[in-house]
């Protein structure tokens, strides 16, 4: 412990016993569990400030040498091993940031209703918590699985919170048989990277030697388990169905925070534990994060429920990030390290931004949805009118997502850009010809997630209200507009400061690929990852700049052109009356993208005939891939196990007869 | 003489604006537009043929070029409008042509065409050998037109096209074929409008259309 | 350092006055070529004045987010002005923002736009808000592209850089700038709702987008909507000077003659844009609306094929 501030303090120590502080927190919560003002007043609070403390640890530890510990839990000669290096620090930052926002909204939010008691909630909502900062933490692959699996179970849990529900239990199936699949994987990946040592610290495993064909089982294992987290294809169909079904602190903690430990996962094993990934790793992994991006974004801008948008928009920015991951590995195979760093530290800036827009959009729908309990966008509009403080702050997450200059979606997306541009100078043919089409796509991909947000943004808050119950809809409560600021605060903080973020994410590139942007970090406030000449964004500047003309262009008209304003009835083509039921309504304004995206849908219209009496229009969009994968598997296990059960006969003879016959059988085999 | 500089950018720049005909064909609906691109393709090609004769002054080059601009630029355009207003099909259009699908695949087709060219040129010696993959490109791109079109006259200049990419990739990345082979093919091609010119007659005569998918009603019940 | 801001604010100046009398010049040789009575150049201006001093009306409904618009959309396109190398290339604003943040401002201008015609709730508002992030989501990449082509070959993706590299250079013909000046050609067209994909001059219901999204606003805030309209085609038309036809634009180290030769040089070249555009208006026909995205997905494709044929051929 040569490093320290105050004597004895560490920062692993530190986050060891925030872990802890979660936990009995949770604990707490049990002993008045119907107390729905103790828990929502004291716990959440309390938990909100641990998450602060946590973020405040994580930035000071990513300055530490990385630490480690052997931990007296676990089983008798199996201890739990757990370590703190750079990038456990970024992403147990963005944890602690992503809880304290939300564990401050959720204090708000929380009522009484039915559903599962306040302090069960808040039990499982702090197992949850510490358990993610536990797989950060872990440096064993027990340990890891251990605290992975309370994670999945945590979060089914809190996703069933409204278990009555039966698509609420559907989701959550889904989500825990699809949580298992990838966990499955992930045991296996790690079973073959300990490389016949049958070590399974991570120590062990970065020391094992990798042979090609294994390294790239372990790889593939472990993107296909890690995947099955973050929802890339093909196994994405969990999220739309699970991030819905969740209260809406929950949605923000799965989606701002959870879907992030899928891309941690990766960036460990690839760069960490295997430490030598092959070019075309990096090249699957790519496609695979652009293909899925797409697919969510497309998706995204058909949905008729706000939170399920959302959730495909999730899966769109999951994309966006393995995609940065998958660049990482590909300069990192073909020895260009530095490319690499960028790529790296564009990926880890994704995955911040994403954890602050998204986890306030998802907050936002909440107070949306308590204020008028509708989800379907089809029933909202208007409410910039009755809710200023939610419309106001959702419209910085709104700008963010869209990827606009100066806020933070823009520096991943111009850093990952600026990566794409270097693709051609990757020493190997076809692929320096493909890859930059990769940047095409990215830009395709943030520009239809503008449409999306517009969509998001215009429908719910903006026109006029289209259920006259809207014009009950009030602001929520202090509690809840601070959670929603916090988030709104990172979003431009990470906009407008992008070089003191990437300073601290350096550091995680030189522990993992030995390579640094060195002086070209250098200027505070100037972003050049390569080179002055080459590229260069100064959001703080851009930002002060646009802020002044549109105050001088405000002040100008102000004083010279005198400023009356009449208020009149919209203009109604003399038509009469206009009423809310001529805006677009989501399904309108998701037209376009159905019509040129048809391939990716599966549409089902309902068209009356000219002679019905009572008409009914509706469309319906599925997920091609429940037809295409999932139900012919569905298909196929059914069959067999019907086959199977054919053996069940009932009578107890007959099983008699089963197990006299088997041990025939092991007889003959053995002797 | 030009300089080889020059030269080389010169037909790298006709490479590219036959590879941009290639693609507008590709996008293209309507039949007479199609045969100004086949004409202007010829254009490009005569230049660029022209452009070598002059860097490297054989005068079978000069010759090839003035022979493409005789037939590419003036004859089988005039042919194939003729043909057009006398069947009366100015004004028909492909129809149920999913142009943005077409041409993503075209784009595929031109990676993979680029892609393949590239060990290849290293090995090849000329000026301009970067572009055997264009040529090679704008041969799998008429194809791709080829295979696209539903109506007579749009496949017969898909596959007018498609010669000229041969065409192209002979001249420019080894300066051209034997006088004897060029004539050859020039006078086959010839050939080829008009025995397809008397075609579409025929076609025309027994379906009322040049429609092609009438054709499938004559295989075996 | 007094010259480049010298440079930064003659370019201001000159774009914020001269925008208006682009889309004059546009209109008048629109006139001509159609043989109609041409429109004074000055229309636009009289138009402006006449605007701002108009009282301005708001619908019952309007938010705050509907008044604040027309400033952002303004400041948006102002600020691209500023960083667009025009008459000379020794910008400071340009070091802060390179052309993916100018293609940044363009979307956020367009998220604004489109954020304020939902704000109203009328029908139109909604269907141009919803055309317009049609087009935007196909325009903004195929634009990008078209950058990137030019900034593979400069090797900066600085317009100031790249327009500088393609002055200082020796003439060379790069035929992958051939695709993406098609490419960004089509762009252009699309983004600034001009004929074949939107028309400026009509209000006819089923076929507008701009001006759809513009039909609640009055006065002032139309004032500035229009100004904004007009300096969105006139950073357009000088983002095409910098990247396809950049002689004559002052270099970094210039002194004020060449930077006040650089003006009159400008002015021809927008002259002769301006003539060409109008050209390419009148000869040809609106699309229908759904075939919109097809006209981008061509211009999206050739701008990208055009960065494959730079890799192919190296220039």
């Amino acid at each position: 412990m040569s490093w320290s501030i105050w004597g004895g303090y560490s920062p692993i120590d530190a986050t060891l016993v925030l872990i802890g502080a979660w936990l009995l927190l949770g604990v707490a919560g049990l002993f008045a569990p119907r107390n729905t003002r103790f828990v929502a007043h004291v716990i959440f609070p309390l938990g909100a400030l641990v998450g602060l403390a946590m973020l405040v640890n994580a930035v000071v530890g990513i300055t530490a040498p990385v630490e480690t510990r052997e931990m007296l839990l676990g089983l008798p000669d199996l201890p739990f091993h757990a370590r703190q290096d750079a990038l456990a620090c970024v992403f147990l930052a963005l944890l602690g940031g992503g809880s304290f926002g939300i564990s401050l909204f959720a204090a708000g939010y929380f009522r009484d209703g039915p559903g599962a008691a306040p302090g069960l909630l808040g039990f499982q909502y702090h197992v949850f918590l510490a358990s993610m900062a536990a797989v950060l933490l872990a440096d064993d692959a027990y340990a890891f699985m251990v605290a992975w699996e309370s994670m999945a179970l945590a979060s089914y849990f809190l996703v069933v919170t409204q278990h009555k529900v039966p698509a609420i239990q559907r989701a959550g199936f889904l989500y825990l048989l699809i949580a298992h699949i990838g966990a499955l994987a992930i045991l296996l990946s790690f079973g073959i990277l300990q490389g016949g040592s049958w070590h399974f610290t991570f120590d062990a495993m970065r020391s094992a030697s990798h042979p090609a064909p294994w390294a790239s089982a372990a790889f593939f294992l472990a993107l296909a388990g890690f995947g099955a987290k973050a929802g890339l294809l093909p196994l994405h169909v969990w999220l739309p169905e699970a991030h819905p079904a969740a209260p809406s602190p929950v949605s923000a903690l799965l989606s701002g925070v959870m879907l992030k430990m899928a891309v941690y996962g990766t960036l460990r094993v690839a760069l960490d534990l295997i430490g030598e990934p092959l070019w075309w790793w990096g090249l699957v992994t790519l496609g695979l994060g652009l293909g899925t991006a797409l697919f969510g974004v497309v998706f995204a801008a058909v949905q008729t429920d706000m939170k399920r948008l959302l959730a495909y928009s999730s899966i769109e920015n999951l994309g966006i990030a393995f995609s940065g991951a998958g660049l990482t590995l590909m300069f990192r195979g073909f020895g260009l390290d530095t490319l690499a760093a960028i790529a790296l530290l564009a990926t880890l800036y994704h995955c911040l931004n994403h954890a602050c827009f998204k986890s306030l959009l998802f907050l936002a729908t909440g107070s949306v949805l308590h204020a008028t309990g509708e989800r379907n966008l089809g029933k909202l509009g208007g409410l910039i009118h009755h809710m200023p403080w939610v419309a106001g702050l959702a419209l910085i997450g709104t700008l963010a997502l869209a990827g606009l200059p100066p806020l933070n979606g823009f520096v991943s997306e111009w850093l990952l850009l600026q990566v794409f541009l270097f693709t051609a100078s990757v020493p190997q043919p076809f692929i320096d010809m493909f890859v930059p089409l990769g940047a095409a796509l990215l830009a395709l991909i943030t520009a239809l997630s503008a449409y999306v947000m517009v969509k998001f943004y215009g429908v719910i808050f903006l026109g006029r209200p289209r259920e006259p119950a809207l014009d009950k809809a009030r602001d929520p409560g202090g509690l809840e507009r601070l959670g929603l600021a916090w988030f709104a605060l990172a979003c431009v903080l990470l906009g407008v400061l992008p070089v003191v973020v990437l300073r601290f994410l350096e550091i995680v590139s030189a522990q993992l690929l030995g390579a640094t942007l060195g002086d070209r970090l250098d200027s505070w406030w100037l972003l050049s990852p390569i080179s002055a000449e080459r590229a260069a964004y100064g959001p703080i500047v851009f930002l002060l700049g646009l802020v002044a003309v549109v105050v001088v262009a405000a002040l100008v008209v102000r004083r010279y052109y005198h400023a009356g304003v009449r208020r009149g009835p919209a203009w109604d083509c003399g038509f009469g009356r206009l009423d809310s039921r001529m805006q677009d309504t989501a399904e309108g304004f998701g037209q376009p993208i159905r019509r040129i995206f048809a391939p990716f849908f599966v549409i089902t219209r309902i068209v009356p005939s000219p002679s019905d009496t009572s008409p009914v229009y509706a469309v319906q969009i599925d997920d091609p891939f429940w037809g295409w994968l999932y139900r012919p598997i569905d298909r196929t296990v059914q069959g067999l196990a019907a086959l199977v059960s054919r053996l069940q006969r009932g009578r107890i003879s007959t099983y008699l007869l089963y197990s006299f016959l088997t041990l025939i059988g092991l007889l003959v085999l053995v002797l | 003489m030009l300089s080889t500089a020059l030269t080389s950018q010169l037909v790298n720049l006709c490479a590219a604006v036959l590879l941009l005909l290639a693609f507008a064909m590709l996008a293209q609906r309507r039949t007479v537009a199609l045969v100004d691109l086949f004409t202007a393709q010829g254009v490009a090609l005569a230049i660029s043929t022209l452009v070598v004769a002059l860097n490297t002054g054989h005068g079978h080059m000069y010759y090839s070029a003035a022979l493409t601009f005789a037939l590419k630029v003036c004859a089988l355009p005039w042919i194939l409008r003729r043909l057009i207003r006398r069947l009366d099909v100015q004004w028909e259009a492909e129809s149920r042509l999913d142009i943005t699908a077409t041409m993503i695949i075209g784009l595929l087709v031109v990676i993979f065409a680029f892609g393949l060219a590239e060990p290849i040129s290293a090995l090849a010696t000329t000026i301009t050998r970067a572009t055997l993959g264009i040529a090679l490109a704008i041969v799998l791109l008429s194809f791709l037109m080829m295979i696209t079109r539903r109506k007579a006259i749009s496949q017969v200049i898909g596959f007018l096209a498609m010669e000229n990419g041969l065409f192209f990739a002979a001249s420019s990345a080894t300066y051209g074929m034997p006088m004897l082979i060029e004539f050859g093919i020039a006078l086959d091609v010839l050939v080829a409008v008009f025995v397809l010119g008397v075609f579409f007659f025929q076609i025309r005569e027994q379906f009322d259309s040049l429609d092609l998918h009438n054709l499938e009603s004559l295989r075996d019940k | 350092m007094i010259v480049a801001a010298t440079n930064q604010l003659l370019e201001l100046a000159l774009a914020l006055l001269a925008a208006p009398l682009l889309l004059g010049w546009v209109n008048k040789c629109r006139a001509w070529l159609q043989n109609r009575s041409a429109p004074s150049i000055w229309l636009p201006y009289r138009n402006l004045h006449k605007l701002f001093h108009k009282d301005a009306v708001l619908a019952d409904n309007a938010s705050l987010l509907f008044r604040a618009a027309p400033y952002v959309v303004f400041g948006s396109m102002v600020v691209a002005a500023a960083i667009i190398p025009s008459v000379g290339t020794a910008l400071p604003s340009a070091y802060v923002a390179d052309a993916i943040a100018l293609v940044g401002l363009f979307a956020t201008a367009r998220v604004f736009m489109s954020l304020a015609a939902m704000d109203i709730g009328t029908a139109f508002g909604t269907l141009g808000a919803r055309r317009e992030m049609m087009i935007g989501f196909l325009a903004e990449p195929a634009l990008l592209m078209v950058i990137f082509t030019a900034s593979l070959i400069a090797s900066s993706t600085s317009l100031v850089a790249i327009s500088t590299a393609f002055v200082t250079r020796e003439l060379a013909i790069y035929p992958s700038l051939a695709f993406a000046a098609i490419a960004f050609m089509l762009v252009l067209l699309a983004e600034n709702a001009r004929i074949p994909v939107d028309n400026p001059a009509t209000h006819l219901e089923l076929t507008m987008i701009h001006e759809a999204m513009l039909l609640e606003y009055s006065a002032r805030h139309l004032a500035l909507m229009e100004w904004a309209a007009a300096l969105k085609l006139f950073n357009y038309a000088a983002i095409g000077i910098a990247l396809f036809v950049p002689w004559g634009i002052a270099r970094g180290d210039a002194g004020y003659v060449e930077l006040l030769a650089g003006a009159p040089i400008l002015a021809l070249k927008l002259l002769s844009f301006g003539a060409g555009l109008a050209l390419i208006e009148t000869l040809s026909a609106k699309l229908r609306i759904f075939r919109a995205p097809e006209f981008l997905a061509t211009a999206f494709l050739f701008a990208v094929l055009g960065m494959l044929v730079h890799l192919l051929l190296g220039s």
